[in-house]
């Protein structure tokens, strides 16, 4: 399958794939951003982001349950459960990233009673001593009901292995990364974006794989420069846009040389130490190595301050705020990182997305207009 | 309100010390170790939309790019602070400490943030593990008491003043003494008629509730209100002429429009015995108190797991349950506020549970707690017309063995 297939693939068929190769093995499908996918994996099991349904599915049953103004992403991933859609899944993991994302864990655990469901504190106060010791606990809880749901212990090898597959594959992410925005008119967006996404879904030798080649391609590779301006884009961290629109973008004049998408499988800045003590260095990991965005809390350094130096150190020209309709967390941030960006005159533009739109017109000429007054200026 | 005057004194002499900290789950007793007052911004929002000057505010804070679907009371908070509005004219000082005791809205995190940015006090965040589990663990409890003691130190630092640990104790017991006189009043609501309405009622005693509960102020206030309200019983007095409907309200209400919606519930003589809105601050129906004999621990436990913001959606379902059961009620009105996700994010699949697993009339009405703009009147007194109707239709077909 292409990564473009694999991301729009409502059956699940790399899941159900390495189920039948792997026999009673067992996936865990996560709520997209901040899963210690590695304790997941050192169980034996194979982790899975979920990203929604896109515009795969029509909501029949979650609107009723989750009313008005709740994100689309909230609602496709119960209506998949109510369809059928997560028959792969064995469980499911949810965490304190968002109100909406944690009442559904709850709403997901009483309509469907029989999977394992929980649900992750993370701790939202990084400058406590006493943080590191209580998210310890936190994940050897987790690590304890997987156990016991999977029947397997977790050891400290075992999560030492998890933790280098993992530390190879987000490195090979920040490579390419940085290599689009040394040349985004080589490896553009729209490649990388379903290239890193395919990792929500693959096990993770097979994603890092995937990485490896592409970055083996690109010195091989010429691409054609454009008239375009260099953008961050920033927002769109757990519901995700649809490729369309990501491509609407690079054609309407935006080499995007940062992004905040699909922060599930590439969450932390730098890799998780090997230190001997393997949870501890997880733990610490979220609370020091671990990429901000809008859902993650730590008032020693505001989320403004770690933008305007993104757009810097990727020298980008504009910050386009891509924000999923009814995400409150973005919708909040979007007020600071507006201050912050003005007093710096960096230019923005907010756009904002659902995962089952499908007209880009109206966008497609916000952008073009944007992109004009930039390049024109 | 003496408060406010004490805010406004604050506010001019910088003498008492200010915590800004949101209602749930508050830790008002650890202030009282300082002499500190605390700062509602919910309750500054919440007085601004009850006296109908809530909008100005939103629009203005709109303005500077807060989104239509951004919690109104943030945007009102915000709004009036920029503007230099105050709910009661008076001045408000700039907090001391900016104290986001966070349990179980996401969007504390956020207001109190940008309450810090713009008012450039000084930020702590205490974390509160969100009960995913029946009880809280042991690490829950250590975690919290640690960053209670951070807290300590980070005061003393900030105010000047030894912490009264001794002070800090007896406002402990002052406040188990009020949850135990409040309990007992949220009890009497089980008598039929019920002497006051246990959501509309009780939302206007939770100012004195959660300003004054660790004070001897408070203890007095809550055992006289108690006195009164076991004469009603004596005397068979209800809220209306007559209780034709005993409902249970889940969410907030509709400020900007409180009386609108109260003579919309009135009208058809229901009154509400049981509530959730009324238990943000502390849940202490069921028998949670704190202790003095173990002031931390018990502050610690009262965030964690007796405030209704920070249980789990389906503890939540358990609570109303047990008010439908123990308290006798008709019915559930589950009100969705716009604002508020903690709340309302899920209350269609609550319905559902209601309505289809216990087979309880269920209410389902949309709303907000602050924005004037979200409030269809005429659509709501349909809703609520409609659904009385039929509850009447159902009280009178049930047979008395059903």
């Amino acid at each position: 399958m292409i990564n473009e297939d694999i991301i729009s693939d409502l059956n699940f068929s790399t899941v159900r794939a390495w189920k039948d190769q792997h026999s009673g093995g067992k996936a865990i499908g996560y709520f997209p951003v901040y899963a210690p996918v590695e304790l997941i994996r050192a169980c034996g099991m194979l982790p899975v982001g979920l990203n929604g349904a896109g515009d795969q599915l029509d909501i029949q049953y979650a609107d009723a349950r989750f009313g008005s103004f709740i994100c689309s992403i909230v609602k496709t991933t119960l209506e998949m459960g109510l369809t059928d859609h997560l028959a792969p899944f064995d469980g499911l993991l949810f965490s304190s990233i968002c109100d909406s994302a944690r009442n559904l864990c709850f709403v997901m655990k009483r309509n469907f009673p029989d999977m394992y469901i929980d649900f992750l504190h993370l701790p939202h106060n990084p400058s406590s001593a006493s943080s590191t010791e209580f998210l310890i606990s936190e994940y050897r809880r987790l690590q304890q009901g997987l156990e016991a749901m999977n029947g397997r212990r977790v050891t400290d090898d075992s999560l030492n292995e998890a933790i280098i597959l993992y530390n190879e594959n987000r490195s090979l992410s920040r490579m390419l990364y940085d290599e689009r925005a040394r040349q985004p008119h080589v490896l553009r967006t729209s490649e990388l974006y379903p290239l890193v996404r395919a990792g929500n879904f693959l096990p993770v030798e097979e994603h890092t794989a995937l990485l490896r080649q592409t970055l083996e391609t690109l010195g091989s590779r010429s691409g054609k420069q454009r008239d375009s301006i260099r953008i961050v884009i920033e927002g769109s961290f757990c519901e995700q846009p649809p490729l369309d629109l990501i491509k609407i973008l690079e054609e309407a004049g935006c080499y995007i040389v940062d992004d905040d998408f699909v922060l599930g499988p590439r969450w932390f800045l730098e890799d998780v130490p090997l230190n001997g003590d393997p949870l501890r260095s997880l733990a610490d990991s979220y609370l020091n190595r671990a990429v901000y965005s809008s859902v993650r809390h730590d008032f020693r350094k505001p989320r403004h301050k770690a933008l305007l130096e993104k757009v810097h150190r990727r020298q980008a020209q504009a910050v386009i705020l891509l924000i999923a309709k009814f995400c409150e967390p973005a919708y909040f941030d979007y007020v600071l990182f507006k201050q912050e960006l003005e007093k710096e005159n960096v230019p923005h533009l907010l756009l904002e997305f659902e995962e089952k739109m499908f007209t880009f017109e109206r966008l497609r000429t916000e952008v073009e207009t944007f992109v004009e007054s930039l390049l024109f200026d | 309100m003496k408060w406010y005057e004490t805010l406004n004194e604050a506010a001019e002499t910088q003498e008492p010390p200010t915590v800004s900290m949101m209602i749930s789950g508050n830790c008002v007793e650890l202030l009282e170790g300082f002499g500190a007052v605390p700062i509602y911004p919910e309750v500054n929002a919440l007085q601004l939309a009850i006296r109908h000057q809530s909008l100005d505010p939103i629009l203005f804070a709109e303005e500077l790019g807060y989104a239509a679907d951004n919690c109104a009371y943030v945007k009102a908070d915000i709004g009036a602070y920029l503007k230099g509005i105050t709910p009661t004219g008076g001045k408000l000082p700039k907090p001391t400490l900016v104290l986001c005791n966070f349990v179980g809205c996401n969007t504390y995190l956020k207001w109190f943030e940008h309450v810090a940015e713009f008012t450039g006090a000084p930020l702590y965040t205490l974390d509160v593990p969100f009960m995913r589990t029946a009880d809280p663990s042991v690490a829950d409890i250590k975690y919290v008491v640690s960053q209670l003691q951070e807290l300590v130190k980070l005061l003393e630092g900030l105010t000047g003043r030894k912490f009264d640990y001794d002070r800090f104790k007896e406002a402990v017991r002052y406040s188990a003494r009020t949850e135990e006189v409040w309990s007992n009043i949220k009890h009497l609501a089980r008598s039929s008629p019920s002497p006051f309405d246990a959501y509309f009622d009780a939302i206007t005693l939770m100012g004195p509730l959660y300003v004054y509960r660790g004070k001897p102020e408070g203890v007095e206030f809550f055992e006289l209100a108690l006195a009164e309200l076991e004469e009603k019983v004596e005397r068979h007095e209800g809220v209306n002429d007559q209780e034709k409907f005993r409902v249970v309200i889940e969410g907030p209400p509709p400020y900007p429009h409180f009386r609108t919606f109260r003579d919309m519930f009135a009208k058809w003589q229901a009154c509400a015995v049981a509530s959730t809105y009324s238990t943000v601050g502390g849940l202490w129906e069921f028998g949670a108190r704190h202790d003095p004999e173990k002031p931390f621990e018990s502050v610690a436990l009262h965030m964690l797991a007796h405030n209704v913001t920070n249980r789990n959606y389906l503890q939540r379902y358990d609570q109303i349950k047990r008010y439908v059961e123990e308290w006798g009620a008709d019915g559930v009105i589950i009100h969705f506020v716009k604002s508020c996700r903690l709340f309302s994010a899920g209350q269609g699949d609550m319905r559902d549970y209601f309505t289809k697993v216990l087979g309880v009339p269920t209410l389902y009405i949309e709303s907000d707690l602050e924005d004037p703009r979200y409030f269809s009147e005429a659509q709501l007194k349909n809703r609520i017309d409609a659904y009385f109707e039929a509850l009447e239709h159902h009280k009178m077909t049930a047979s008395p063995s059903d």
